[in-house]
């Protein structure tokens, strides 16, 4: 993980510093002046061969420095700090919303394979991983919102509602730590939407691989045996044949944890959700290079964690990965 | 005694033979020719010119005149749809042939060579997989400038790993078959090999990711213009115009509605096309499903 991440860093490090034609007029704009072009080279050490930029710019990574944004004029770090929890809030909800429906899907699927169920899951999960996302979002906000009215749109909260004192910058934990329920019920009717949007994708993907790794578990000998021995269907089912089916199932669901970071950049932008995805979005339009890297180094970091975590689990759950 | 020959890995039934077994494979066949169809006879299907602007009835709902209605400058939503066909393909095809290539390149290099070589570049790939795909598509987006050609090598730039992956397994049990021994008993070199040996025995696998590729560098593409890092307006891509229509999705729905339905069906069809010559090709998920 180590050297991914040392990785991550000479690719951020290549995109911000050396790819812009020019990072210093990137940053201050067509009309600088000379003297303030130079005293903004020495600054940032952009005046030094490429390698000592690179050594200044590890350094300051791991000192958790991503540099000024050009946009807010404060320092990326506390951006970031400041819109990460909506975006964990709202990736957590989506990823809950896609294990939730995508799993059981999956499982029910291979269960009655080729059964109307199997087919309307099956069209269901083809369609839903060939969704565009930020499409999604706008029919889901016209329909529900605009029109029936039934779920509020854009923001976190409504309007009236006064956030909690900001504990961990969850929404949903700050108000029932307080045991504000006003703003709990509508910071929950506020993640509906932008979390099925963001949710669809990666519950499509995992049910088709859960139905997939099912069927191939449920034509096994041993699930054979454990059936003519007079087991219960369910206890084969989620005993036997669930727990090998999950291994695969697992790989796939660390793999839509980037799906999910990816798709919020898209879901945030519709939904106007104040977080990560369109602080990114945000910064990019305006060559705010120190703030999207910092999104991009933070994304990685957080997908590469995820998927060691999925690793690590998979070792857990498959006796054959722990031996080797 | 005489033995049937071993049939090489990789080797399989006609690709066309297996597609009319699959209704789902076939169904995509047909969407992804429709397209392409729609793509390259534009100029001759389309009613109108793209950007023609018929001011007086912008807005208006479809009608026989306008199939799918005017957007907010009076284009004709269909035949913006259809010049779209051509770029979002074009978008497909570029970013299939730079990352299809790139990746091929380096995973066939990495199989083959083995050792230090193998984990050097396997370690290059897994950088690329720690970041979600379309955050870094617009980190380089947003470095090179925002245009659509920025945009393909963006999208190559993100999805070429894959195919390293992917070559990169194929080559490792390619190599280690009597035929390229054969082959390397009568002198032929390390590229011969390479070109004439593992690349086609390597291949179906390949096209698989190729299909599944171009559903993914189309919606990726659509995303990042849909947020200003793609094509720009007045363009018809099919992104731009879900952005441009975005505010009349309660008034005039089919502004926004049509373009997005156009992405959903193209990636379907490519989705279901990767998916049936998949399973047709892998004989244990042909069994299972």
């Amino acid at each position: 993980m180590g050297l991914v991440l040392l990785g991550v860093s000479v690719l951020t490090f290549f995109i911000a510093h050396v790819v812009p034609a020019d990072p210093v007029l990137a940053a201050l704009g067509e009309h600088a002046r000379e003297d303030q072009i130079r005293s903004y080279r020495h600054a940032y050490g952009l005046d030094r061969p490429v390698g000592v930029q690179y050594l200044i710019y590890v350094h300051r990574l791991l000192a958790g420095d991503f540099g000024i944004s050009i946009r807010t004029r404060r320092p990326v770090a506390e951006d970031l700090g400041e819109f990460l929890p909506a975006t964990v809030e709202l990736g957590g909800t989506a990823w809950l919303v896609a294990l939730l429906l995508g799993v059981p899907a999956g499982i029910l699927s291979a269960l009655y394979k080729d059964r109307i169920f199997d087919h309307i899951s099956r069209i269901g999960s083809l369609m839903g991983a060939s969704m565009p996302v930020f499409w999604l979002g706008l029919l889901l906000l016209g329909t529900f919102y605009y029109r029936l009215r039934w779920l509020p749109g854009p923001g976190r909260l409504d309007v009236s509602a006064i956030p909690p004192p900001s504990r961990t910058g969850l929404l949903l934990i700050d108000s029932a730590l307080t045991g504000n329920g006003a703003v709990f019920w509508s910071a929950l009717r506020h993640l509906v939407l932008p979390a099925l949007t963001l949710g669809l994708f990666s519950t499509a993907v995992i049910a088709r691989m859960t139905r997939s790794a099912m069927l191939e578990v449920l034509y096994q000998d041993y699930i054979r045996t454990a059936r003519a021995k007079g087991l219960a269907r369910a206890r084969v089912v989620l005993r036997h044949a669930l727990r090998n089916a999950m291994i695969p199932t697992l790989t796939i669901v660390g793999i839509s944890f980037g799906n999910l970071l990816s798709g919020a950049v898209l879901t945030e932008t519709v939904f106007a959700w104040p977080g990560l995805g369109r602080y990114a979005t945000t910064s990019a339009i305006s060559l705010d290079f120190p703030a999207v890297m910092g999104v991009t180094i933070v994304a990685a970091v957080i997908y590469t964690t995820i998927n060691l975590a999925i690793d690590l689990l998979y070792a857990r759950l498959d006796p054959r990965v722990r031996y080797e | 005694m005489n033995k049937p020959a071993p049939r090489r890995p990789g080797v399989g039934p006609h690709p066309l033979r297996l597609l009319r077994r699959s209704p789902l494979a076939t169904l995509g066949a047909v969407i992804v020719l429709l397209y392409a169809l729609a793509a390259l006879a534009a100029p001759l299907l389309a009613p109108h010119p793209p950007l023609t602007q018929y001011l007086e009835e912008r807005l208006d709902p479809p009608s026989a005149q306008f199939p799918l209605g005017l957007d907010q400058l009076g284009r004709d939503i269909f035949s913006r749809l259809l010049f779209g066909a051509r770029l979002s393909l074009m978008v497909g095809l570029v970013v299939v042939v730079i990352a299809g290539v790139l990746g091929t390149a380096v995973g066939m290099a990495a199989g083959f060579a083995g050792g230090r070589v193998d984990h050097a570049l396997m370690r290059v790939t897994d950088i690329f997989f720690a970041f979600p795909s379309l955050i870094l598509a617009m980190a380089i987006a947003a470095a090179l400038g925002p245009s659509l050609t920025n945009a393909m090598i963006a999208i190559a730039m993100v999805t070429w790993p894959v195919y390293a992956r992917l070559s990169r397994a194929q080559t490792l049990v390619l190599v280690r078959q009597e035929f390229l021994e054969a082959a390397r008993a009568v002198g032929a070199g390390d590229l011969r090999i390479l070109a004439r040996h593992v690349l086609p025995n390597a291949l179906s696998p390949l096209v698989v990711q190729a299909s599944f590729n171009m559903g993914d560098a189309i919606l990726i593409a659509a995303g990042l213009s849909f947020i200003g890092f793609g094509a720009h307006p007045p363009t018809p891509e099919w992104g731009v115009m879900v952005s441009e229509g975005r505010d009349y999705i309660t008034t005039q729905w089919w502004v926004p509605t049509f373009p997005g339905l156009a992405i959903l069906m193209a990636v379907t069809g490519f989705n279901l096309l990767g998916d049936g010559v998949r399973d047709m090709l892998d004989p244990r998920l042909r069994r299972a499903t």
